[in-house]
């Protein structure tokens, strides 16, 4: 099917115009946020610490996965974690303060980049061992279960983390209680700074990441992930799914990470700051990344967005501006917060 | 009115009754209620009471997600070393959420486990692995050494807001003891003096404790009061209570089965060498395991781990002739 049908029917159905604008809306505040991010490592060098990992290039697979989801369903990312948040409702300004480690930080400081949390609008926390939050997610998904609450769980991990053993054991137990919980593995292609090719199987076959779903007898899928409508799709059958009891579903979203995985590991006082890509940094593969960046799915929903008059150039302009306003404002808010106590180091060990 | 009861039958008590108390309490894990006769699976129901295959991570780990949003699940582990396979899980997740998240997610789990089996089990499901999680800043860990303490412990356990490694020691299984019916809580964090004196302390914990009491006896026939501390909880560790004996008695002696620079009777010789050194009138004597897995061969065993002459032995290092007073 293709995109224009998709764009046909869904307008036609389910996605009225208010919601693709949503969708845009969304995926251009992660945009902006990550950019943001990058930014700050030149213009506040020392500002944040340790490691941050950026969501640019997966904003329509993620949004266009969260378009499916109900108002109290949980979000359950890795420690790639700034989008899932923003797309709950999660204050940009308190994200950014908390990479920033001040005190009005959304974890007070004491996560950082990788271990937001934000339970009040269903982002429970991340881990940021490769892997080990597909058990969480699961987790949050038996409450579902157990409490019969009719909630669902959306589990988002990389193609790195399929490999570890908590993918297979998370996925065989899912199965085996049926839990309402879709797993999301998103293929950008690299883990961390190695090709999926090097390392999985059914890459190194040249077989979809969605064949492990047969391992454990569940419905597995691949879609395109630079496409939100495509993965609204996928994403709303494997809900529906979970949300009948039926248990869970794979789904392989394949899209190219657009920033390296992370900015580099500097010893201080060295600073660091996002290098090039891996493709290029590592691979040497400029032509690769050329082609993702102009596959970029921000630009291409514009267009898609102005050419069905669905919003005019204008219209856009405005969205992008406010995106990019309210972002600048959570730099300032960030810049502005205090430090933490040091005493409060001792804090929140204990519940 | 306390009621006789075995240890294993006093933590499965403790079990059901907060089961019964908070329908928020899960119960899951290998080789359990599989079939519909399951006792548990009969009062409590297939939705919380539930059979997991051998998934460590996978178990642990959605005890974890559970518990963040809002369930208190127990996970039977049956061995602590099966954890070891899930070690992220145990030391570097369910302890760290809370923290990481700046206080906004409460993990309330107990991972139940037997450990320290001699009986021939051999080097990979007879340890005590319990010193690489007692220093984990915001895991609690409970180690009963009687049926009592068994059933106030599991109690506690559930109830905490906390990760709890619940440690049964499988030598234990078959004691029995006075249990107090009805709601029955331990507290975390206080030690219990398990027999007073006035020469010597010994501080012991599980199996240790049922060993340092026998030694205890046979040095009372020798003239030596011994006082036998079971701190109970290693984390949080009552401190205080061994101090005080020890500003009491002058002496300590240690009594762990886990081997000397992995058990916690390390951690306490430091904790009373830098706040009770004052009140020590003989070194510290630590009596734990010898620096080797654990044999198969019973001899072997024996040889390996503490037991009464080792721990009386130790006891009369310490204590002088001229301080013995013969009855």
């Amino acid at each position: 099917m293709t995109n224009q049908n998709i764009l046909g029917n869904v307008l036609g159905n389910v996605l009225v115009n208010d919601r693709l604008i949503w969708i845009y809306t969304q995926m251009t505040r992660i945009r902006e946020f990550e950019e943001h991010v990058k930014r700050t490592f030149l213009e506040h060098p020392g500002a944040m610490r340790g490691h941050t990992h950026l969501a640019d290039g997966a904003e329509a697979s993620i949004v266009g996965a969260l378009a499916t989801r109900n108002a109290t369903d949980f979000a359950m990312p890795s420690y790639r974690c700034h989008a899932q948040p923003l797309v709950l409702g999660t204050s940009p300004k308190k994200m950014m303060a908390e990479l920033y480690g001040r005190k009005d930080g959304l974890c007070r400081g004491f996560g950082g980049s990788m271990h937001l949390a934000d339970p009040e609008h269903y982002f429970p926390g991340t881990s940021a061992i490769v892997g080990q939050s597909i058990a969480h997610a699961a987790g949050a998904a038996l409450t579902a279960q157990v409490k019969n609450t009719g909630q669902i769980v959306y589990c988002f991990f990389g193609d790195g983390a399929s490999k570890q053993g908590a993918f297979f054991e998370t996925l065989n137990l899912a199965a085996v209680w049926k839990l309402p919980i879709v797993f999301i593995l998103e293929n950008n292609e690299y883990q961390a700074y190695t090709h999926v090719s090097l390392e999985d199987a059914n890459a190194l076959a040249g077989d979809p990441l969605s064949q492990k779903a047969a391992a454990f007898s569940i419905p597995g899928a691949t879609v395109d992930g630079t496409d939100p409508l495509l993965v609204y799709e996928e994403v709303a059958r494997a809900a529906e799914r979970a949300r009948a009891g039926l248990g869970p579903s794979l789904i392989e979203s394949k899209f190219y990470r657009l920033s390296a995985h992370g900015n580099a590991i500097t010893v201080p006082p060295v600073p660091t700051q996002f290098p090039e890509h891996e493709a290029i940094g590592v691979y040497g593969n400029k032509a690769e990344y050329r082609a993702a960046k102009e596959r970029d799915p921000i630009p291409r929903f514009r267009a898609q967005l102005l050419s069905q008059g669905i919003l005019t150039e204008g219209e856009l302009q405005r969205l992008d501006d406010s995106a990019r306003k309210e972002m600048d404002d959570a730099v300032q808010f960030a810049l502005a917060s205090p430090q933490p106590e040091p005493q409060e180091a001792t804090n929140h060990v204990y519940a | 009115m306390p009621k006789e009861m075995m240890y294993g039958e006093a933590m499965a008590t403790a079990i059901a009754e907060e089961m019964q108390r908070d329908a928020d309490v899960v119960f899951y894990g290998q080789n359990m209620a599989m079939t519909e006769r399951d006792p548990m699976l009969r009062m409590f129901g297939k939705n919380r009471v539930r059979l997991a295959p051998i998934s460590e991570t996978a178990e642990i780990g959605i005890a974890v997600g559970a518990a963040i949003t809002g369930l208190r699940p127990i996970v039977e582990l049956w061995m602590s070393e099966f954890m070891l396979v899930a070690m992220d899980q145990v030391l570097n997740e369910a302890p760290r959420l809370r923290y990481m998240s700046g206080g906004h997610v409460k993990v309330p789990l107990v991972l139940k486990a037997g450990y320290g089996f001699a009986a021939g089990w051999a080097g990979q499901h007879s340890n005590c692995i319990y010193h690489t999680m007692m220093g984990i800043p915001g895991l609690k860990l409970a180690l009963p050494s009687t049926p009592a303490d068994a059933k106030g412990l599991m109690a506690a356990a559930i109830r905490d807001d906390n990760p709890v490694v619940y440690l049964h020691h499988y030598m234990l299984t078959l004691d029995t003891g006075d249990v107090p019916d009805g709601e029955y809580v331990v507290p975390f964090g206080v030690a219990d003096i398990k027999r007073a004196g006035s020469d010597v302390t010994i501080v012991a914990t599980g199996w240790m404790v049922k060993k340092s009491l026998t030694a205890a006896e046979q040095l009372a026939r020798e003239g030596i009061s011994a006082e036998v501390i079971d701190p109970r909880t290693l984390a949080p560790l009552d401190v205080n209570t061994i101090i005080n004996s020890v500003k009491k008695t002058g002496r300590l002696v240690l009594v762990d089965q886990a081997p000397r620079h992995s058990s916690a009777a390390a951690v306490i010789a430091a904790e009373v060498a830098e706040k009770g050194f004052e009140h020590l009138r003989a070194p510290v004597v630590m009596v734990t395991a010898l620096d080797a897995s654990v044999p198969y061969s019973e001899p072997l065993e024996y040889y390996l781990l503490p037991n009464e002459d080792k721990i009386a032995a130790a006891v009369r290092s310490v204590v002088p002739e001229r301080v013995r007073v013969r009855a």
